[in-house]
């Protein structure tokens, strides 16, 4: 699959579009739609409690927002590992091709 | 976004488990055997579940004023088939519910079902059809990522509308109010996750033929690959 440089920037950009322009144009609090539904349940449900809570709970948002960087960082490390790999091992094949079959 | 911690009924949280566990094992069986058979595949296998990783820890705003975040399972869905990602999938959902309250352990089969089942299976599936179709790769990739993604937040809908009638309208009346909170918000990010899995193949497969001979997704989803 080849796509051009410009296809590929042209998609990143669309892709900021469509994150950031909710924020300009629309006017929520941007919470979690998971709280959305809850608050949902709790509306049809009075008196609704879950069965069941979570074994832990990071302590503050700021916990929260540490685990969610590192469970990104962490992807975002091993892809780019991954990429830099096979782009390397590929390049080397190329060149060892190259001396192959150069003359002599 | 995920079912909460202890928001379904406990005959849910068994049920959905129940159908969730075979795909999980599946997919565990699955991958053993490609990590045998392909070892040149551990690393864009690596990549896929990355992938995952790195998309459902992005909280993103959409148009109904509130946040969800992507699955990333397409991309491993196209590449090695949907079982594989039932159990990368279920790490990722598992490490969500335990470090992060995120989701939860007694929904863990809900969740599973959506996001690494019926998400996986609906990117395979419409991949498969697209390459039928004879469209280009970039456009079934595109395709498959963004309908698995959104195809992941219908069924949470379904699942929470199935535990929540609505008492007047029942369980149609429940979709469409679940639907509004989860599937409507879902459709800027399912695009959005479908730009990017296509940015993401491409890189994989750009500069890397030498390195994939079979990068053919049918023959690598149908597991004999090389």
């Amino acid at each position: 699959m080849m796509i051009s440089r410009r296809t590929n920037y042209l998609m990143l950009l669309a892709v900021i579009v469509l994150v950031t322009a909710p924020l300009i144009f629309v006017h929520g609090k941007f919470g979690g739609s998971d709280d959305a539904a809850s608050n949902a349940i709790a509306a049809s449900q009075p008196g609704f409690k879950p069965w069941f809570h979570s074994l832990w709970t990071p302590p503050s948002s700021e916990v929260e927002s540490l685990l969610f960087a590192l469970q990104a960082a962490l992807g975002a490390g091993v892809i780019g590992y991954v990429l830099g790999r096979m782009h390397g091992s590929a390049r080397e094949r190329d060149e060892q091709k190259k001396k192959n079959s150069a003359p002599g | 976004m995920h079912i909460m911690e202890g928001y379904l009924p406990p005959s849910h949280c068994i049920a959905w488990g129940a159908i969730a566990a075979p795909f999980v094992v599946v997919g565990a069986v699955k991958l053993r055997r490609i990590i045998r058979e392909q070892p040149q595949m551990r690393l864009t296998l690596a990549a896929s579940g990355a992938f995952t990783f790195v998309l459902s820890a992005l909280k993103m705003p959409s148009v109904t004023g509130s946040c969800s975040h992507p699955t990333g399972t397409g991309l491993g869905a196209v590449l090695f088939g949907p079982s594989v990602m039932a159990i990368l999938g279920a790490i990722v959902l598992l490490f969500q519910a335990l470090l992060l309250a995120h989701g939860g352990l007694t929904t863990l089969g809900a969740n599973c079902f959506s996001m690494a089942i019926v998400g996986p299976w609906v990117s395979y599936g419409v991949y498969r059809f697209c390459q039928g179709m004879g469209l280009s790769m970039a456009v079934g990739v595109f395709l498959a990522a963004t309908l698995g993604d959104w195809a992941t937040y219908v069924t949470t809908s379904v699942q929470l509308a199935l535990a929540y009638p609505d008492a007047a309208s029942g369980f149609t009346g429940a979709f469409l109010k679940f639907g509004g909170i989860f599937a409507i918000t879902q459709v800027p990010l399912a695009i959005a996750e479908g730009f990017l899995t296509v940015i993401v193949m491409n890189a994989l497969t750009a500069r890397t033929n030498l390195d994939l001979p079979d990068i053919k997704p049918t023959a690598l989803g149908t597991g004999r690959g090389s």
